[in-house]
């Protein structure tokens, strides 16, 4: 079975591809984006496409359910009759995926889990980066928030820290928002 | 506050005629009716249809024709769906490479704006083309369910032109046309503003025909509910129909141009420059690469009851011509289903229950109040039998 995956994501395309040979000794192809995905269909054939969510291509390959001369399998859709959850899950991470008309389900799932899985992980790393971030930024402000206080009330930083945590509780709001606030004050104050 | 907001989630396609959901979301219409509406962008109406339809949208800004092929379960899946909103009318342009446009421009006859002429110099060229063994002209548009689709088909055929046979239509994603006819791997493109005077403004084609040169009044995108959640979620749906119509009529006052044109230029929109958006909102739109425009009121439509209220002709104009093009096959059923798809009636509904003075309709000093859409309740009610 020959399978195309369009992606752009580089790192991700690799280690999908690298998932699905692992699994099943698939033949799998990677296009970065598909610009002129025609013509790269034409010479990949493939029976599998998986396509990252976040490219445009979709539509182009929405237009290949109609037979035609040159192309006389329809791609379709992979939609598996029996389980929509595995719709929910597909897009949820990230991918979809189109068959040749008549290839059976059984024989796709496989190939859509390893798929789905792989988008999945390389999601929730990038959720933890985002997360690592913003505690960074946070972590950023509410250290001048103490600054801020330490030199106003001529207190030590701890604290510093103590009033921000007590007012954020009295006041039923997240330190940083408190710490933000006085930055922001601080700011228009100064 | 903000805890007592209903949350909406929408999808939308960066285009000109996303406005009304936009300003909605962007100006305060809809937390004025009550609502938090997330808007995401989108990058395919594959994406934008799926969402929907699997319940990760709410609401999304959706081609016409995609609504009702989705009802007809013509496309992927048979979800039925319901439009009680046109996001306007109109829109379109259909782009050509400066060579198309010097080999139509050579064998014209008359004035080039009108596509009988156009068509007939396009159907010469490609006569032209066979002779000389050439490969077909390549033409792209934005979605096989897309009154894009038919309006280059329609053009085509008028001339004589088998749109299936005598040239090659591709679909291809709006972003992507202007670079396409660069490198020559098209010809010619139909698609929605503003992308048209992308292509322009970046030098690589020029625009042909407007549109409304083709179809006066064509029907475009729609907003569109699943008909299951919005049985379930009345008055939220009537809530986002009302904050979109108050942002459609917004849109409409002239001297909110240069606001709206700001709003729409921003990046998690439509991410185009403000200049090219405004021209479009000024009704007159820059044609070539050397400045000339061409203005024309009826480019895109926007505002007024006229252009919003879902005229359910549209729909079946629309269903008409996927049946001409053996989209779907042609059934009394078929044709009945997907004249549904435009719910006039709920438009209606939406607009008098903020009113408050009309909900059913007429207003009768006595109860019960009238039921349009269920007479033998209605019939009951007063006491009257009904219909055995």
């Amino acid at each position: 079975m020959r399978i195309l995956v369009v992606d752009h994501n580089a790192e991700r395309a690799a280690v999908v591809r690298q998932a699905l040979v692992d699994v099943g000794g698939y033949l799998v192809e990677v296009a970065p984006k598909a610009g002129d995905l025609l013509a790269l269909l034409r010479t990949a054939q493939p029976d599998v496409l998986i396509v990252d969510l976040d490219l445009p291509d979709r539509d182009t390959i929405e237009q290949l359910r109609v037979a035609t001369r040159e192309r006389p399998r329809p791609i379709v859709m992979f939609v598996d009759q029996s389980d929509n959850s595995m719709m929910h899950a597909a897009i949820d991470a990230g991918v979809s995926a189109y068959v040749v008309d008549g290839l059976s389900a059984s024989r796709v799932r496989p190939v859509l889990d390893v798929a789905i899985a792989r988008f999945k992980a390389f999601e929730s790393l990038r959720r933890e980066l985002d997360e690592t971030r913003s505690q960074l930024s946070e972590r950023k402000v509410i250290d001048r928030a103490k600054g801020i206080l330490m030199r106003a009330k001529g207190i030590t930083e701890e604290e510093a820290y103590d009033r921000l945590r007590r007012t954020a509780m009295n006041e039923q709001k997240k330190v940083v928002e408190i710490a933000q606030s006085i930055v922001t004050a601080a700011g228009m104050l100064g | 506050m903000n805890g007592d907001l209903t949350p909406v989630r929408a999808g939308f396609i960066p285009l000109i005629d996303a406005a009304a959901l936009i300003v909605a979301a962007d100006r305060g219409f809809a937390a004025e009716e009550g609502l938090r509406l997330e808007l995401v962008r989108e990058v395919s109406w594959a994406n934008v249809r799926d969402r929907l339809m699997l319940g990760q949208f709410d609401a999304a800004h959706m081609l016409a024709p995609l609504a009702i092929a989705a009802t007809l379960g013509s496309d992927n899946a048979k979800v039925e769906m319901t439009a009680p909103l046109a996001l306007g009318l109109n829109g379109n342009a259909v782009v050509v490479s400066a060579a198309l446009h010097a080999q139509i421009a050579a064998v014209a006859t008359g004035d080039p704006t009108d596509p009988a002429v156009s068509g007939a110099a396009l159907a010469q060229v490609i006569a032209a083309r066979r002779k000389q063994d050439r490969e077909p002209l390549v033409l792209g548009m934005v979605f096989p369910f897309s009154s894009h689709n038919y309006q280059l088909r329609l053009w085509m055929a008028a001339a004589g032109i088998d749109p299936d046979r005598d040239v090659r239509l591709v679909v291809l994603p709006p972003p992507y046309m202007a670079d396409a006819l660069a490198k020559g791997q098209l010809d010619a493109f139909c698609v929605g503003a503003p992308w048209a005077s992308v292509a322009v403004s970046e030098g690589t084609g020029r625009i042909l025909h407007f549109g409304v040169d083709l179809v006066a009044r064509c029907p475009e995108k729609v907003l569109a509910f699943r008909s299951d959640w919005a049985a379930a979620n009345l008055r939220t749906m009537q809530r986002l129909v009302r904050a979109c119509t108050r942002a459609a009529a917004w849109c409409a006052v002239p001297e909110h141009r240069g606001e709206l044109a700001r709003l729409l230029a921003s990046p998690q929109r439509l991410g185009v420059a403000p200049e090219t958006i405004a021209q479009i909102l000024e009704s007159r739109l820059v044609v070539a690469p050397d400045g000339s425009t061409r203005a024309h009121g009826g480019f895109f439509i926007l505002d007024g009851c006229a252009a919003l209220r879902p005229d359910p002709r549209h729909a079946l104009w629309l269903y008409a011509q996927m049946v001409r093009w053996r989209q779907v096959e042609h059934s009394a059923a078929a044709a009945q289903a997907a004249a549904k798809v435009y719910r006039p009636d709920m438009f209606d509904a939406a607009l008098t229950v903020h009113d408050g003075v009309v909900q059913d309709g007429v207003g009768a000093f006595s109860e019960p109040a009238f039921q349009a859409d269920d007479l033998d309740a209605y019939l009951s009610a007063v006491g009257a039998a009904p219909i055995a």
